[in-house]
């Protein structure tokens, strides 16, 4: 419904006036934009492209650093690489070419893996539990509702480092150290605060009266929550879930100081991608552009909830 | 009416029906709320606990073996007076400071700007919102490719703009210039942040206060001064809260762009404090850190909301 435009109706702003404000804001948008189209142009050039003096726009796409994100290599003698079968893949070929051959996959996929399994089943871990609690909030009287509320909001106050110092004394007596359940019991504990803050807010928003209905015709409670209630929240809990996902895909404090070989995720794995001589920037660049697909995918995804997600729910709009 | 639920109902032995159907609305609220909140004791308050007790030791996790023999306060006592720290918080206060000065100003124009509602605005803004949503270790590792002194695309081009040789910008190695880059890259990452909390501060302010303004005939700029920003208040303090909270525990951007140097001139309290508990393995002292960290945080975030509900009620 809209309001019925009058001639009193100022509050537009002129043509002029947002001619000039559609320009300031896409040139801010592209300037911001530029270290990410960068990042994403460096994972298709040569090591030699992407340090060259001046910067290099414009150059021949190269597979070489996704080549060597995914594999590890060896120096060889020209003559051992000369006495070889021809090369079956193009990424041996440039191995080649460098006077080197593919040793073997990299760390990179086992890395990604980890990321995928942890940061899904925290997820899904977090919004189970915050789902009950949310409803536990929303629907009932709670005695200390609000402590107890500001409690789980406050646990997601503490810096990382100083939440590490005794997770890491706990889990190396516990044997939980460097483990895939370590990593995704932290961050559903980190990721509880969002999800019951958020949820509650979105259950808040579900009218009382639908259960209400559904009791008088004979179901039970449980019945109630699990037939009406969940339905009518599923986008306010894919919208958390998404959030949750972001933040345990994102976690670096965490994982570089609890975990190193089994259970490590992309985040602490990308820097260490090195090449001969120091980053191996196009590599480097294809592992983290890789890394970002998904999170940009989410973003536009979500981004008519992204208000209410980095305000805990203060803000709904 | 034949469905689901009564073949479920059915199926379900008397004993356990009767006892679902008993479950009373308050035995279904602890039900639903207590695993979260034991889920928290256990990986929140215990370790808490425990950081609280190990404070007041002389504990070295590399060494467990040791004897652990209580301190008293003398932790405490060493980090109040100690310089190296209150470097630390000094470099903290003037990296939350500036990056938040900037944040809101920048935020709170793109807001403005963008509330005009120009063609496609809501396509830019998405576009605009994008860097908050990465992964500031993954982020703060790419920018120490863009300040590469010489090939750096953000050297080139600051060096391009003002004339220099992009060899000599040092970003992350020169005195000068390092405290401004973990604030550069704080605020290209986090001015959308401030932006999107502001834009619904804008949005909240119902039209018509314009209009009775417009025909009091209150100039645009008294009117930007008397109901904009007064009325988008609260919102631009919540965002000052938040990235104020979350820029006091930066670790991970700051971690991999600078670690703190040179020297200790971007050496910010998470970074101390990592040293001090996984390089020096000082668990003790760095147990007693991390309490008067969490004290602080909390402590100002107390004040502050108070000082926000105050201009909420206005």
């Amino acid at each position: 419904m809209r309001a019925p435009t009058s001639a009193l109706s100022v509050v537009e702003p002129s043509d002029l006036a947002k001619w000039i404000a559609g320009t300031l804001v896409v040139a801010y948008a592209v300037i911001t934009m530029i270290p990410l189209l960068w990042i994403f142009a460096t994972g298709f050039k040569t090591p030699d492209d992407s340090i060259s003096y001046p910067p290099k726009i414009f150059f021949t796409p190269s597979i070489e650093g996704y080549c060597n994100l995914f594999t590890t290599r060896s120096r060889q003698t020209a003559d051992y690489i000369n006495a070889l079968p021809s090369p079956t893949s193009a990424c041996d070929r440039i191995a080649r070419g460098r006077n080197m051959v593919v040793a073997g996959p990299s760390n990179y996929v086992p890395r990604f893996t980890n990321s995928l399994i942890i940061a899904f089943s925290s997820t899904f871990l977090s919004v189970f539990l915050g789902v009950l609690a949310a409803y536990g909030f929303s629907r009932f009287k709670v005695p200390m509702a609000d402590d107890l509320l500001f409690f789980i909001l406050s646990t997601r106050m503490m810096p990382p480092i100083a939440v590490a110092i005794p997770i890491y004394l706990m889990y190396r007596n516990l044997g939980l150290t460097d483990t895939k359940l370590g990593m995704i019991l932290l961050y559903t504990a980190v990721n509880i605060s969002l999800s019951v803050w958020l949820l509650k807010g979105f259950m808040d928003e579900i009218p009382r009266e639908y259960e209400d209905a559904a009791m008088v015709d004979g179901y039970t409670r449980l019945q109630a929550f699990w037939k009406v209630v969940l339905p009518q929240a599923t986008t306010g809990i894919a919208a958390t879930a998404i959030f949750c996902l972001i933040f345990a895909w994102n976690e670096y404090a965490f994982a570089v100081l609890l975990t190193s070989s089994v259970a490590q995720t992309t985040p602490p794995f990308i820097p260490f991608i090195i090449g001969e001589g120091g980053q191996d920037w196009p590599a480097v660049a294809a592992g983290t552009t890789l890394f970002l697909i998904p999170v940009l995918v989410f973003t536009v995804l979500l981004r008519k909830h992204l208000l209410r997600g980095i305000t805990f729910g203060a803000v709904r709009k | 009416m034949t469905n689901v639920i009564e073949q479920a109902a059915a199926a379900t032995p008397a004993k356990t029906a009767a006892y679902i159907r008993g479950l009373s609305d308050r035995a279904i609220a602890w039900l639903f709320i207590t695993p979260a909140i034991l889920l928290l004791l256990a990986i929140n308050i215990f370790p808490l606990i425990w950081t609280i007790y190990l404070s007041f030791t002389n504990y070295k996790a590399n060494r467990s073996g040791a004897l652990i023999q209580s301190v008293g306060l003398d932790h405490y006592t060493d980090i109040l007076t100690d310089p190296d720290i209150w470097n630390g918080m000094q470099v903290t206060a003037r990296f939350v400071v500036s990056t938040i000065a900037i944040e809101t100003l920048l935020g709170f124009g793109l807001a403005y700007l963008i509330d005009r509602k120009f063609r496609g605005h809501a396509f830019w803004t998405t576009i605009i919102l994008i860097p908050m949503m990465l992964s500031p270790a993954v982020v703060g590792n790419f920018w120490t490719f863009l300040y590469q002194p010489q090939s750096g695309l953000f050297t080139y081009i600051i060096g391009f703009l003002a004339g220099v040789s992009p060899s000599s910008i040092q970003m992350i190695g020169d005195v000068k210039l390092a405290p401004w880059s973990i604030v550069i890259v704080d605020v290209w990452m986090w001015t959308p942040y401030v932006m999107l909390i502001c834009l619904a501060g804008l949005r909240s302010i119902p039209s018509y206060i314009y209009e009775a303004a417009e025909v009091d005939r209150a100039s645009p700029l008294r009117q930007f001064f008397t109901i904009t920003v007064p009325m988008a208040l609260p919102f631009i303090m919540l965002a000052v809260l938040f990235r104020g909270i979350e820029n006091f525990k930066m670790f991970d951007m700051i971690n991999l762009l600078t670690n703190g140097g040179p020297g200790s001139l971007t050496e910010v309290v998470s970074i101390t404090l990592k040293r001090e508990a996984f390089e020096k393995w000082r668990t003790g002292y760095s147990s007693a850190f991390a309490v008067i960290l969490f004290v602080s945080v909390f402590g100002l975030a107390n004040i502050y909301v108070k000082a926000l509900n105050k201009v909420k009620q206005r």
